[in-house]
């Protein structure tokens, strides 16, 4: 198998002020709603569309979007709306939605239909996510009672999945959506459904959601890899215990990457940008981390309760370029040092997909595009073959696009064509 | 009080009972002051989302008053773990009435001799209680209710409040209200916490089945229903649900009463006691 590098972009807000972490209480939920210009997010979103679009031009296998509300890192609540640009004006990399939050849609099977409609309109390379969703986003923004979310989430799935596979129209009666007549239309491309993506940020119980279903974990989180690994290690022993092949496929991961001339010349160029994403975007009042009912019990149990205490609200430490590259949370410098932070990152946490996050931040356009060209062209081919060909499942975990799809490079220039009568006869 | 002070016998007896639906959870009794409880009329008391605290100074005083006093312990609020088997508004309010059938407070021919009274959470549900079978109720005493929302009097979003937070929008008093809250327990130990974090995860992430995210089940438009002679009792400085809901609330019932009390917030229970037991006494004496 290969390894599959999908290229992200968070869509964060470029312009929030120096003093955000002081004058503001969140990024996320109530965020200041003054800080947006829409003027100037009419050249955001096109500049990181066109960002996207150039990481499938650079040959990255994927390139990704997510969904986020009321968030000043995440200008994306709808991410199939960038999906569909990016169908139209790609053709080879896989659209990874990772994902659309499918708790929230009503009915959830509005979800089974947009992304049927991803897969026709891109020739079948729809990856599809599946998140429960963050607390910020699916209880304080959406309204979702945080003890029932994930309840609800399971029945959505449940309804999405027989959507996609139950080729006779069916009647779905939920304890949150009841559906007279269930008749997937259009259909995906990809059968029996394209693949799926389960971005976790540390929920226990996803695991075996994942395994029973054979569905990718991917944990999504900006703590870096070495943060990481005890997490991945937890799922990885839970696939050996359950049974299923080892195949890395099976898990994914997010990774901040700078990429530069030399070690030094990523500190110059990037630090500033790191900091901006870790000390303003990442500013989230705690209030909203942890709704009561959201996380279970046995997660709690497990998890760190540091960020509740008064004390550590008043003590929030600065992180510096050092802390962020030494703790993994950044992976940064020439690409020879990434190459070697990448191949570490990829044994140890035992993955078949990295979602490489190259932009971050308040980036400026062409350092994200020398930071991409440099990995895809100097990192990139020296990792994809870590794996070997040992896995019979490798590509399960993949897209299978069409061979004979339409390809924007072949249609665009015809797209606005003025009418031509037909040779011969009009009917 | 910390728990390794030496406590005089509590002033009620608990019992544990399986609801038809089968929920399991206790339910703490208060026998009226004398002892002998035939003939004496019945509270059935519902508590708030903080659950019962301590001895729970008003149900002892409402005994003391020659009461007796039902006040079953939520799902959720105990180690017993049934809360998943409700989910909303209608499975709380029927509970309601589960545990009263369990408990023997119905009489077989329907009359109504059995008082109601609900703080904060617990009051929302007992007016449900109320709206679904009003015939069955006697007279009914709401200690600042949830359920209702104004939109020019939004409701602090507890949900979104660190455990610190509390205390300043609970209580009028915010200091006392610490001490309440926490029992004076040391959270800067991690089993500790971890043990208040499950606690709030389950109590609160079930008060949010009906508290979330805005604390409004659209009992107004049942409230006609609610026929009962009741009492509507505030504290003048609660800062969670302000006192202009007093009004609303009375507005809504047919036959309502306000009482507001000084110097107290919205755990109006526990910071004016005295009050609370001799306006619900007078009250429920009709």
């Amino acid at each position: 198998m290969t390894v599959k590098f999908c290229w992200f972009n968070l869509m964060p807000w470029p312009d929030l002020p120096d003093d955000f972490k002081t004058e503001h209480r969140s990024v996320w939920v109530d965020i200041d709603g003054s800080l947006f210009d829409p003027e100037r997010a009419n050249g955001v979103y096109h500049e990181y569309m066109d960002q996207l679009e150039f990481a499938d031009e650079l040959g990255f296998d994927g390139i990704g979007v997510n969904e986020h509300h009321q968030n000043g890192y995440g200008i994306m609540p709808s991410p199939n709306i960038i999906a569909a640009g990016l169908a139209r004006r790609t053709s080879q990399a896989a659209i990874c939605v990772i994902g659309n939050s499918i708790a929230l849609y009503n009915p959830p099977h509005r979800v089974a239909e947009e992304f049927a409609m991803l897969d026709c309109l891109s020739g079948g390379r729809l990856v599809a996510g599946f998140p429960v969703g963050t607390p910020m986003d699916t209880n304080f923004t959406y309204g979702q009672i945080p003890a029932l979310t994930r309840e609800k989430y399971y029945e959505a799935h449940d309804l999405i999945m027989e959507a996609w596979t139950n080729p006779d129209v069916f009647a779905f009666d939920g304890k949150y959506t009841q559906l007279r007549y269930v008749n997937c239309w259009p259909k995906p491309i990809q059968q029996p459904h394209p693949p799926i993506y389960i971005p976790g940020g540390g929920s226990i119980e996803t695991w075996d959601f994942c395994l029973e279903n054979d569905y990718n974990y991917s944990y999504l989180s900006f703590n870096g890899y070495l943060a990481g690994q005890t997490l991945m290690d937890g799922y990885w022993n839970r696939v050996g215990e359950l049974d299923k092949s080892m195949t890395p496929g099976r898990a994914g991961f997010a990774q901040i990457i700078c990429t530069a001339a030399t070690d030094a010349e990523a500190e110059e160029l990037y630090s500033e940008h790191m900091l901006y994403f870790f000390n303003r975007c990442l500013h989230v009042f705690p209030g909203f981390a942890d709704p009561p009912g959201y996380r279970t019990v046995k997660t709690i149990q497990a998890g760190k309760l540091d960020q509740f205490r008064k004390e550590n609200q008043a003590l929030f430490k600065r992180l510096t370029w050092k802390d962020l590259v030494e703790g993994g949370y950044v992976i940064a410098g020439s690409p020879d040092t990434v190459r070697e932070r990448m191949e570490d990152m990829i044994k140890r946490l035992r993955v078949g997909t990295v979602f490489c996050l190259l932009h971050m931040g308040n980036m400026p356009d062409w350092k994200t595009r020398y930071s991409s060209q440099l990995f895809a062209e100097k990192v990139m081919p020296g990792l994809r073959g870590i794996w070997g060909d040992e896995f019979a499942d490798a590509e399960d975990w993949w897209c299978k696009p069409m061979d004979d799809r339409v390809r924007p490079e072949d249609t665009m220039a015809d797209a606005r064509r003025y009418p031509e009568a037909p040779k011969g006869p009009v009917a | 009080m910390s728990a390794t002070e030496t406590a005089p016998a509590p002033a009620f007896e608990e019992i544990v009972i399986t609801t038809r639906r089968g929920v399991t959870a206790p339910v703490r009794v208060y026998e009226p002051a004398g002892g002998a409880s035939s003939g004496a009329a019945t509270v059935l008391a519902l508590h708030g989302a903080g659950g019962w605290l301590g001895d729970e100074p008003v149900l002892a005083g409402l005994a003391g008053a020659g009461l007796r006093v039902v006040a079953p312990v939520w799902p959720a609020w105990s180690e017993h773990t049934d809360e998943d088997r409700l989910s909303d508004m209608q499975d709380f309010a029927l509970h309601g009435w589960d545990v009263a059938t369990e408990m023997g407070l119905l009489r077989a021919d329907g009359a109504a001799e059995l008082h109601l009274m609900g703080h904060s959470m617990g009051g929302m549900i007992a007016a449900e209680m109320a709206a679904l079978a009003p015939q069955s109720v006697a007279r009914m005493a709401l200690l600042c209710p949830a359920g209702m929302w104004l939109g020019d009097h939004p409701i602090p979003d507890i949900f979104a409040m660190l455990p610190y937070q509390l205390a300043e929008v609970l209580f009028a008093d915010p200091n006392v209200g610490e001490e309440v809250l926490t029992g004076g327990a040391d959270f800067s130990d991690n089993e500790t916490l971890t043990r208040f974090m499950v606690a709030r995860a389950r109590q609160q992430g079930m008060a949010g089945k009906i508290l979330f995210p805005i604390p409004n089940r659209r009992f107004s438009e049942r409230a006609y229903r609610v026929t009962v002679p009741t009492l509507l009792v505030w504290g003048r400085q609660d800062r969670l649900i302000p006192p202009a809901y007093a009004d609303a609330w009375q507005a809504a019932l047919p036959d309502a009463t306000v009482e507001l009390v000084d110097g107290a917030g919205h755990m109006l229970p526990y910071e004016q006691s005295a009050a609370v037991v001799a306006a619900v006494t007078s009250h429920l004496s009709g």
